[in-house]
């Protein structure tokens, strides 16, 4: 699986009121476009979770394509909850790679200012198994403060060495431009915060987000013509689990977070120890080290005790989250993993500008959707 | 856009696990599941009956719940609970006749119906399954 990613574009996670969600995705695009030298492309993939709740907007690749002046194009719109990004890039591979598209576009594209905090909590929820976990009124956030207290018993470790890596996340996002979050957080702060499901502050969760990323993904041969440092993607890999967390033999395990990153590796023909940063999906702090433990990045229960090692940092053995990652950036859902992408990009090519790992020449994005109900993993090199 | 959880039929067509935690057991390795299933997801069997789960269990874990999700808002601050049943079927529900500081890690729970909610628009009361300590009397 080898295909180039060669032009890349973020816009700022704001809550951004006088932008739709067809005008964001339209500035990603073009951004990215005009990044990669490119005219055109003849394959749009939209990656986007909430457009027909929270817009009533559906067809999104086709409104991409208008916005865009882009003609007899295919369009399609992703979507596999918290992955959807993933999954659009592994469309986008997929039809570069079997020769059916010389340039793909992927848009990841997420409007949720036009909600309410409380149809947030609902709407992550939509990645839980409605008809059980909704209809007994239990939340997405719920079921993570109950994984979260899991975890702190049977590791023994308290909560404050996980609310840590909010602290790490707004390290990175304090120096990101296009960040939610521009700013530091001290741990006290995080721990002073209110709690929202308990052992869960708000600053251990991500709040509501609209943004926009953009990626364009051109074949081995379109690459080399093409006036523009690129990177490749050399590893793709998906597993899913059972959807809600209490169902599976052990809820702390993320088997399917496990799975997506082996196969990404192996697909890539890389190992840990080559992986010279890192980005997760932390929608509440403690995904952090249940996703790092999950890879195989460190020993269970042992993630928390690198972070206080400086291990996590931007200058430490493996970065993870290098702009922020839900936490600081943002998580403007169907967005993120696009986000997560385009930011691997920049680290790559050198244009991570003060958020840049130095000499980075592999990453590897981690996205997942529900509470590991699905996974999926990219690989992502630079070439010399 | 009316949310799918205010629709009746919804939680008419659910009745006989959100009243009765009513589901379907693998008959092959004995996996429980919410709701209706014709193919077992733990060991891949297709042969599955119906059951009523035990009313009893144990409480694994719990949390109180300060931010809402839409339809809760003026319900918080409630209670989650991660219950183990009887059979060994692990469920979450929210927890009900008790106070956090009544709960233990370990103690006997037992599934009543309760109103969950009223929907705004339709005045739909919507009720389910939760979880109370059960009361040696």
């Amino acid at each position: 699986m080898r295909c180039f990613l060669c032009g890349a574009a973020v816009l700022k996670v704001d809550e951004h009121w006088d932008k739709s969600l067809a005008e964001l995705m339209a500035e990603a695009g073009l951004r990215a476009l005009e990044d990669s030298n490119l005219s055109t492309v003849d394959h749009v993939f939209v990656s986007n979770v909430y457009g027909e709740r929270l817009q009533e907007q559906a067809n999104l690749g086709t409104f991409l394509a208008e916005e865009l002046g882009l003609k007899n194009v295919v369009a399609t719109r992703v979507e596999a909850g918290g992955v959807s990004g993933l999954a659009a890039l592994y469309s986008a591979a997929t039809v570069v790679r079997s020769g059916l598209s010389k340039a793909a576009m992927v848009v990841g594209v997420e409007k949720m200012s036009d909600g309410t905090l409380e149809e947030s909590i609902s709407l992550m929820t939509m990645e839980e198994r409605q008809e059980y976990i909704g209809s007994f009124g239990v939340s997405q956030l719920a079921e993570a403060a109950l994984l979260y207290k899991e975890y702190m018993r049977r590791y023994k470790v308290g909560a404050e060495s996980i609310a840590y890596f909010s602290v790490l996340s707004h390290e990175n996002s304090s120096r990101c431009s296009h960040a939610q979050y521009q700013f530091k957080l001290s741990l006290e702060s995080v721990m002073n915060s209110p709690m929202i499901a308990e052992p869960i502050h708000r600053l251990e969760a991500t709040a509501p987000a609209d943004g926009a990323a953009a990626i364009i993904v051109v074949s081995d041969d379109l690459a080399e013509k093409l006036d523009r440092t690129n990177c490749t993607l050399t590893g793709l890999g998906f597993s899913n689990d059972l959807p809600v967390a209490f169902d599976r033999e052990d809820p702390l395990a993320m088997e399917a977070v496990s799975t997506a990153g082996r196969r990404a590796l192996e697909m890539a023909g890389v190992s840990r120890s080559e992986v010279d940063f890192l980005e997760l999906h932390e929608s509440y702090s403690v995904m952090s080290p249940l996703m790092l433990e999950a890879l195989g990045f460190t020993e269970r229960g042992q993630a928390c005790v690198k972070a206080e090692k400086g291990v996590f940092g931007l200058s430490g053995e493996l970065p993870i989250n290098t702009f922020g990652g839900l936490k600081g950036r943002g998580h403007p859902v169907g967005a993120s993993g696009v986000y997560a992408v385009a930011e691997a990009f920049l680290q790559l090519v050198g244009e991570a500008s003060k958020n840049q790992v130095a000499k980075a020449e592999r990453g590897m994005v981690v996205s997942m959707a529900g509470l590991g109900a699905y996974a999926g993993a990219a690989v992502l090199e630079a070439v010399r | 856009m009316k949310p799918l959880t205010s629709r009746p039929p919804f939680y008419w067509r659910l009745r006989p696990f959100i009243y009765r935690l009513e589901g379907s057991r693998c008959s092959v390795c004995g996996h429980f599941h919410p709701l209706n299933r014709v193919v077992c997801r733990r060991c891949g069997s297709r042969t599955l009956e119906r059951e009523r789960l035990n009313n009893a269990g144990r409480l694994v874990n719990y949390t109180v719940v300060h931010q809402a999700q839409e339809g809760f808002e003026k319900t918080t601050p409630y209670l989650v609970g991660w219950v183990e049943m009887d059979d060994g079927t692990n469920l979450v529900g929210q927890l009900t006749d008790c106070d956090p500081q009544d709960l233990k890690v370990g103690m006997t729970i037992e599934m009543v119906v309760r109103k969950l909610r009223v929907d705004g628009d339709s005045n739909l009361i919507v009720y389910g399954v939760k979880f109370r300590p059960l009361v040696q009397r």
